[in-house]
């Protein structure tokens, strides 16, 4: 639990580096934190997981193994700042505590036990991020982001409040043990646990951005600078099925068929409105956002099909999908800086200028996609099989359509940048940059050729 | 205190769950009908105090005091919420001179 404690500390110990004005150390003394808050989660691997701090959380592989994810991806997305917040505001520090803030937050939401960690993880997690999502102060587009994600964001709490609320109702309690023992021994639950679980999918389907509730998610991607987008789109996306999961495999699995149903019907509209949706983009950023929420619709396969193989197809499809977001919004910052515009034109002619560029960008849609050889297909392939052990075939049917209709749209770019040409001049690619490339295009191309030393993990 | 529980006691449960559903779901329309910001978020805290209602009752009802243990803790993150979502607000009322959701249409399809 050592994790959670350097994440909470490292944001104080930033803010006082800010106050004495040391810029230039404040990125090596993150990343450096982040590598000692994970080596010390991984340190736990395997050990006997007890619930901790009086049955408020526990650290068992699997808050280990999302833990892992989240920390890697911050520290990808933060080599990505070096040079970004400088150009928004003097005051650096702030920025990078209120992400690690933001991050200490999704660790409690992964660990939890007790729905009142849930709610606490989630708050500090969201307080967080309706900041970052509007730190870009006199531009409109950042502040009309702030606004929409913070009354979404306020909205959905209240539903999931009021789900947690009947059901500390009905059982008298909110340890997940006691709940899961209570729908053992009550097969048959009473309305007013239904109404709670229904709620609680409710709260939680705002905060994962799965249709119907996901409206506001491409106006707040769209709006919000594009870093915070990548932070967004990736580890808060991860956190927020790793919670849904751990919730729904700890208490609510005896209670399947209630809530099976309901959950499909979502699944099936967030495929649809997320991937029709984004093949009538023009903007390259706000497709990446409707292409979000049908990884969202993807990822609830996993909670549809609920099974011992779940928390892994969620974990390595996060990581796919993570890893893959990471690159495009990473290379999405580069050309915005030079032409200004996250339209697909502004990709024009990129692989002439930049052919390392345009590659990896390429390898991050075709994962994105699900093409064979890359991290992505192997992340749908573990979900479409655990639909399919379930029986849930009209789903698989449903999906597969969908990724046929993904690929338009991921490989509009690849054409852009291929076969369109435009005069451009080299884009200059820093250093930092070019290290999160490489890591991130050789993890997605090593899971996808060697998926076995990833497959069970959890 | 215990003259506190026997007044509390001496509502039924029911009507508890009754009024926190009512307040609720004013909470709920509210948020979905008006058209100024704070408005909104004033709905937002009445969906929130329906639930702070209703966990103590739930907590007076099973004699368990962690209902209303956390409580507090909604209360201390809805202030946090307040502090951080009224900075946005005039965030927004700087840069445009209103509060009228209407205006935050730059974003669409």
């Amino acid at each position: 639990m050592n994790t959670l404690i350097i994440i909470s500390v490292l944001p104080i110990v930033l803010l006082y580096l800010g106050l004495y004005k040391a810029t230039k150390s404040l990125l090596p003394v993150t990343i450096i934190g982040l590598l000692v808050a994970l080596g010390l989660a991984i340190a736990q691997w395997n050990n006997v997981a007890l619930p901790i701090y009086h049955g408020m959380m526990m650290f068992d592989n699997f808050a280990i193994a999302f833990s892992g994810i989240t920390i890697i991806a911050t520290i990808l997305i933060l080599m990505l700042s070096k040079g970004y917040f400088d150009k928004i505001s003097k005051h650096v520090a702030e920025y990078y505590a209120i992400i690690l803030f933001s991050l200490a937050g999704i660790i409690v939401m992964v660990s939890f036990y007790n729905l009142v960690m849930l709610f606490i993880g989630i708050e500090i997690m969201s307080v967080s991020l309706y900041i970052l999502a509007g730190i870009k102060k006199s531009d409109f587009a950042s502040n009309e982001a702030a606004l929409k994600y913070f009354l979404m964001g306020a909205f959905s709490t209240g539903f999931l409040l009021f789900g947690i609320t009947l059901l500390y109702g009905t059982t008298g309690s909110f340890s997940l043990e006691v709940i899961r023992d209570w729908v053992l021994a009550h097969p048959h639950a009473d309305p007013m646990f239904y109404t709670g679980i229904v709620l609680i999918i409710v709260g939680l389907c705002f905060k994962v951005g799965a249709a119907p509730f996901h409206f506001w998610t491409p106006d707040v991607y769209e709006g919000a600078p594009t870093l915070i987008t990548a932070f967004m789109s990736t580890v808060v996306k991860t956190a927020g099925f790793a919670a849904f999961l751990r919730l729904f495999s700890a208490c609510f699995a005896p209670l399947s068929d209630f809530w099976v149903p309901v959950l499909l019907v979502i699944t099936v509209i967030t495929l649809f409105i997320g991937n029709i949706t984004a093949l009538y983009q023009q903007s390259f950023k706000r497709m990446l956002a409707f292409s979000s929420i049908s990884h969202a619709g993807y990822l609830l396969f996993a909670i549809v099909a609920l099974g011992s193989g779940s928390a892994n197809s969620v974990f390595i499809y996060a990581t796919a999908y993570s890893i893959a977001s990471i690159i495009a919004f990473g290379s999405l910052i580069l050309v915005q800086q030079q032409s200004g515009s996250d339209n697909f034109e502004s990709f024009n002619g990129l692989a002439k200028s930049n052919p390392f560029l345009a590659f990896v960008l390429t390898i991050a849609m075709l994962s994105l996609a699900g093409i064979p050889l890359t991290a992505g297909f192997m992340g749908k392939f573990f979900m479409f099989s655990g639909a399919l052990a379930k029986y849930h075939v009209w789903l698989v049917i449903i999906a597969v359509v969908n990724a046929i209709i993904s690929i338009f749209y991921y490989f509009r770019v690849i054409i852009a940048m291929y076969f369109r040409t435009a005069d451009r001049t080299e884009l200059v690619v820093p250093a930092y940059y070019k290290v999160v490339f490489i890591i991130s295009a050789l993890v997605t191309i090593l899971i996808g050729v060697y998926p076995d030393f990833i497959a069970r993990f959890i | 205190m215990d003259s506190l529980t026997n007044t509390i006691h001496a509502v039924p449960l029911n009507h508890y769950i009754l009024l926190s559903a009512i307040i609720f779901s004013i909470g709920v329309m509210g948020v979905l009908i008006r058209r100024n910001a704070i408005v909104i978020f004033m709905s937002v805290e009445l969906m929130l105090n329906a639930v702070n209602l209703l966990l103590t009752a739930f907590s007076v009802y099973r004699g368990d005091a962690s209902g209303q243990v956390f409580v507090f803790f909604i209360m201390a993150l809805a202030a946090a919420e307040v502090a951080v979502g009224l900075a946005i607000i005039v965030m927004i009322y700087r840069n445009t001179n209103s509060v009228d959701i209407n205006v935050l249409n730059r974003l669409k399809w």
